[in-house]
């Protein structure tokens, strides 16, 4: 009988998972040459996270909305037409052939979030121009005093405080009792706790939620074909999940910028403890993705520990701990973290060095990548760098010569992963062609 | 014994800062005193900041010390606060990105430089920068930006303000997570501020070699 997953060693988690990326479950390959491709491209980015040499430089730009500026169609389009989403999105890895795909779910269903009033976000047609990208509308989403609230339940404390602020038309959400109250029949626990059900305000939240569970169906299934079809065609994913860093969970979106930069000076204690519940909940956010995914690797952006953002000792007390966590936590789970660090992380090469070898892919922006290698080349992969300054607004000559330097700073002895410093929203096509075919041409290792 | 309040709050201790403003207040102090000395605490906010000694989270908090500073002084004012001498500064996030965390600090560390700064916040419209120029003769402007839209956005709105004329007598300074030298000369700015203290330092050098 095969091992249950819990019954498995992080290894052997690892190795399932790996199995499973490398021959993805149910996908028929359109041709042997496919599926040849497929998996050298797979064997490529693991040999490079392993801290081998692989053939080559493997090739992974972010990419964003790229796909549908592309097709010639705007960001609106593809998020409200999953028909445009899927071909935009297919034609330019076929036509570019980079070594991975980052998958559709960049771009969210545009309709969900119409129909459930999100407020967290302005997107294209709603806020933002169709021709741009959706951007995040910061506030505090919970105010400084909700510390405790959040620590205690986390899960109440979204259901009915985060949900009904972020999500107009979930605004019902609030009046409900927390789920643990229905223990049993005895003593009319489970009656009380129906009431709010009952109510119209919550009804109405319900069906909304049922609405939006039917949209996110049909963008899901939008998502699944489209991997199975790039897999067929010899592209894998690069990643099979998601998370985040708790210390940005709680700054980005829950205190915005502002609110978790007080808290640093006027309650760090109940920060440190929120950094440290939400924990186990991210790196189970990250494992199930990558489960369902069959990918090990799981991608987490990393925004308010870069330079400048926060003190050497700040980092060290506020943000790493928790973000050191979060990466045993999916290591111990058989994943392959994937730390993505936006901005400049220079002053931090020293303390992130602190993670098991071989088991991390470190992605870095505006990183002096030279030193990067240096300093964490001998203990993990780094990818990353290749300026999204130069790709927007350089020549493909341009471009081409900062590959020619980034692989001349950071591929020997293998463990680089090329890739662009941010995501690649509405560059110049040649200039993406320029990326990749330039990675082929200096990347491969004699 | 009178404690030092541009120290206390150059060093961000908070509650001592209140009790110092209060204690003064009480004391029938000056508020126009006061404030010199909380602008002088901010002072060296800067300059901590300007040495890599402080970060972002330190400017940030020493804005939100300096806010209810502001809030206890303020009914004791009886003119306007003191006169904003540095010069003026337009400042806004371009067409099309609304970000605007790296904006506000750059406003914040102008206004406690001196510079009168006009603030028009984010997804600002390329002629309302021109309008503004026009209105208030600002010699320096400040574009904003997070995404790489804003490259365009910027450049749309320099050449704007060539078109309308006042390139010349306008210096213009851009900012954001990913603005290097080669957007300086896509855009046709005079240079970038890699962070709010850069900016400042900007703008005063702008001002004085007027």
């Amino acid at each position: 009988m095969e091992k249950t997953w819990e019954a498995m060693t992080a290894d052997e988690k690892k190795n399932d998972l790996i199995g499973k990326w490398l021959s993805p479950p149910g996908v028929k390959f359109n041709s042997p040459d496919a599926e040849k491709g497929y998996k050298a491209r797979v064997q490529r980015i693991l040999d490079a996270a392993n801290l081998k040499k692989p053939d080559r430089v493997p090739c992974f730009p972010m990419f964003g909305f790229f796909g549908a500026y592309y097709s010639g169609l705007t960001p609106y389009d593809v998020m409200y037409d999953y028909d445009k989403l899927m071909s935009s999105f297919s034609k330019y890895i076929l036509d570019l052939q980079p070594d991975a795909h980052g998958s559709v779910t960049i771009s969210p269903p545009g309709k969900l979030h119409d129909i459930v009033d999100y407020k967290l976000y302005a997107w294209p047609g709603h806020g933002v121009a169709k021709e741009h990208s959706y951007q995040c509308l910061e506030g505090e989403y919970m105010k400084a005093n909700e510390y405790d609230a959040l620590i205690e339940d986390p899960t109440n404390f979204f259901l009915t405080s985060f949900l009904p602020r972020t999500m107009g038309a979930l605004d019902g959400l609030k009046m409900l009792t927390p789920f643990t109250n229905m223990t049993e029949m005895y003593g009319g626990f489970t009656g009380a706790a129906f009431v709010p059900f009952g109510l119209p305000p919550v009804q109405a939240a319900l069906k909304a939620m049922i609405d939006a569970g039917n949209e996110a169906l049909k963008w899901i299934g939008t998502v699944a074909g489209y991997g199975a079809a790039m897999a067929a065609a010899g592209f894998p994913g690069f990643f099979g999940g998601g998370t985040k860093a708790p210390f940005d969970t709680i700054g980005d979106t829950l205190r915005g910028t502002r609110g978790i930069i007080t808290d640093m000076y006027r309650q760090p204690a109940k920060l440190i403890r929120a950094c440290e519940q939400l924990l186990p909940i991210m790196v189970k956010m990250g494992v199930s993705n990558a489960k369902v995914n069959g990918n090990p690797v799981v991608f987490i952006p990393l925004h308010k520990g870069a330079d400048g953002f926060l003190s050497d000792e700040q980092y060290k007390k506020f943000y790493w701990p928790t973000l050191k966590g979060l990466i045993e936590g999916l290591i111990a789970e058989g994943c392959i973290p994937f730390p993505w660090a936006e901005g400049g992380y220079n002053s931090r090469l020293k303390v992130i060095k602190d993670v098991p070898k071989g088991k991390v892919i470190w992605g870095f922006d505006t990183t002096d990548m030279a030193k990067a290698k240096e300093i964490l080349g001998d203990v993990a992969c780094i990818g990353g760098n290749m300026s999204i300054a130069t790709l927007m607004v350089g020549t493909p000559q341009d471009v081409k010569n900062s590959i020619k330097k980034l692989i001349a700073d950071c591929a020997k002895g293998g463990g680089y992963i090329m890739m662009s410093g941010a995501v690649i929203e509405n560059v110049p096509p040649d200039n993406v062609k320029a990326m990749i075919d330039a990675t082929k041409e200096y990347g491969v290792y004699k | 014994m009178a404690k030092d309040l541009a120290k206390a709050l150059a060093d961000l201790k908070e509650d001592e800062v209140l009790a110092i403003v209060q204690e003064k207040l009480n004391a029938g102090a000056d508020p126009l005193g006061i404030l010199a000395d909380a602008g002088r605490g901010m002072e060296t906010v800067g300059t901590r900041f300007s040495k890599s000694e402080y970060f972002i989270p330190d400017l940030v908090y020493s804005g939100e010390i300096l806010k209810k500073v502001n809030e206890m002084v303020k009914p004791k004012l009886t003119g306007g606060g003191a006169a904003k001498t540095g010069g003026k500064v337009i400042i806004g996030t371009v067409a099309g990105d609304i970000h605007d965390i790296g904006k506000d600090i750059v406003v914040f560390m102008l206004d406690v430089s001196g510079f009168e700064v006009f603030d028009l916040g984010v997804d600002v419209p390329i002629q309302k920068f021109v309008d503004k120029i026009q209105e208030t003769g600002a010699s320096v402007v400040g574009l904003s930006g997070f995404l790489t839209l804003a490259y365009d956005a910027m450049k749309q709105t320099i050449d704007a303000i060539k078109k309308a004329g006042l390139r010349d007598k306008t210096k213009i300074m851009i900012g954001g997570g990913q603005i290097t030298d080669e957007i300086v000369k896509y855009t046709g700015a005079d240079a970038y501020g890699k962070d709010a203290v850069a900016g400042v330092t900007l703008a005063k050098k702008w001002m004085t070699a007027k």
